[in-house]
């Protein structure tokens, strides 16, 4: 990490924990309960979602001195939305089954609170390689979160991790049963939330009276 | 530069530039990976073909497989007739619409297998599948659906195989009649025709499944019955 500077380790590494923007600002839960029955498609979006948020990231950080003020938020959506579709083509072209499994949920990356956030918090008023950190940082924030939902998900729910059965079946002979509750994305408020509590319990400046 | 960034002609200017610009990379990508996206379409269609008969295959062998397996796919008119034309890059929507019927035949295991396509519609979009019958264009030996985007966990389970297992063995001719298969509220019965459980908590998929059945494979009743006497 010598390359970096304090201030840029402190925006790359801000939003993986005391920052985060899952368990912290609680943006993007919506699709962060629906991907995650499975751990595969929870890689793919987290990958999916920090290429995209980096990058348009640094769109509207170098463009950020010409962008006219009255439609911002519109060139804001332009640059996502044409990522994002950038991102599903090429999903389609070489992850064709991970992309029928995130179904619509690729598409609605564009509506991901995470991405407006960053860009209008905080690509508009610095410069792109801050503006790049900032976007990786909090896209791995949200993949990391998205990872161990999925992980608990499908360990307990399918028995498997990546498609590959890990629950002996032995087990299985003993009367365990895979908990088909946790599939439901219900459940993935709840292994959210647990890990909500496992995080502030753990840093005590984020806790509320 | 010196520029009014708030004036009509700079917005309207700027945004006119954003919007060809993104059009042309957009384009461009769609163009460059098409080839791509286009062979793992007709993997994933032939996937599904080889599902209703059991065959497994992972979509880089399924070509392979299929080429194998399908001995022989064309089109049949609502008489019946086989008529021109190819069977497996036909859109099934307008094939139906013009009253033409693919059929892929199967050797599996040394017995002849008839293949049929299916079309209809769930609660949030389009469902597809195909159907296979044993050699007296009857009892179905496998069925395979898809849907573009029924409600993960409900609706959607209708592709796993759960499903589509509790189809084989069924007979879609009662009496020398076309009766199809019923897809009813799990627990419930129908008289006079076989019948299969649909999915709980998901009325509108199943019974837009029960009505696909019915509808796609009634275009095909003159041929399955044509050398059937």
């Amino acid at each position: 990490m010598g390359l970096l500077s304090s201030k840029s380790k402190e925006i790359l590494l801000g939003p993986l924990s005391k920052n985060n923007p899952v368990i912290v600002q609680m943006l993007g839960i919506c699709s962060a309960l629906a991907v995650t029955s499975k751990l595969e498609p929870s890689i793919v979006m987290g990958i999916s979602v920090t290429a995209v948020v980096a990058f348009a990231n640094v769109i509207i950080s170098l463009l950020r001195n010409t962008i006219p003020n009255r439609i911002r938020i519109i060139v804001q959506l332009v640059v996502v939305a044409a990522l994002v579709t950038i991102v599903s083509e090429v999903l389609k072209a070489f992850a064709y089954d991970v992309n029928k499994q995130l179904s619509v949920f690729v598409g609605l990356i564009i509506t991901n609170c995470i991405l407006m956030g960053r860009l209008e918090a905080f690509a508009l008023g610095n410069g792109p390689w801050a503006a790049f950190l900032d976007g990786i940082g909090n896209g791995v924030g949200y993949a990391v979160i998205l990872v161990i939902i999925g992980f608990f998900r499908e360990l307990l729910g399918s028995g498997t991790l990546l498609g590959l059965r890990v629950v002996p079946q032995a087990f299985y002979d003993f009367g365990y049963v895979n908990n088909g509750l946790i599939i439901l994305p219900p459940m993935a408020l709840i292994v959210v939330a647990v890990i909500i509590w496992v995080h502030r319990s753990r840093n005590k400046t984020l806790q509320e009276n | 530069m010196i520029m009014n960034r708030d004036s009509n002609i700079y917005t309207v200017v700027y945004a006119s530039v954003m919007v060809v610009l993104v059009a042309v990379v957009l384009a461009f990508t769609s163009q460059a990976l098409r080839g791509y996206q286009k062979k793992n379409e007709d993997n994933d269609k032939r996937q599904q073909i080889l599902r209703s008969i059991h065959v497994k295959a992972t979509a880089n062998e399924a070509e392979t497989r299929y080429n194998e397996v399908i001995k022989e796919a064309f089109l049949v008119n609502d008489k019946g007739e086989k008529i021109e034309g190819d069977a497996f890059s036909i859109n099934v929507v307008k094939a139906f619409a013009q009253h033409t019927y693919p059929v892929f035949i199967a050797n599996v295991e040394g017995k002849t297998k008839y293949i049929m396509a299916m079309q209809g519609a769930g609660l949030w979009g389009p469902l597809w599948g195909y159907i296979a019958v044993d050699d007296d264009r009857n009892t179905i030996f496998g069925a395979d659906f898809s849907h573009a985007g029924e409600t993960p966990g409900l609706g959607a389970e209708i592709s796993g195989a759960a499903f589509s297992s509790r189809f084989s063995g069924k007979k879609l001719f009662y009496d020398n009649t076309f009766k199809s298969v019923a897809v009813v509220k799990p627990g419930k019965s129908v008289a006079n025709r076989d019948y299969v459980d649909g999915i709980s908590g998901s009325t509108i998929t199943s019974k837009g499944v029960d009505k696909m059945i019915f509808d796609s494979l009634n275009g095909y009743v003159q041929f399955l019955t044509s050398q059937n006497q």
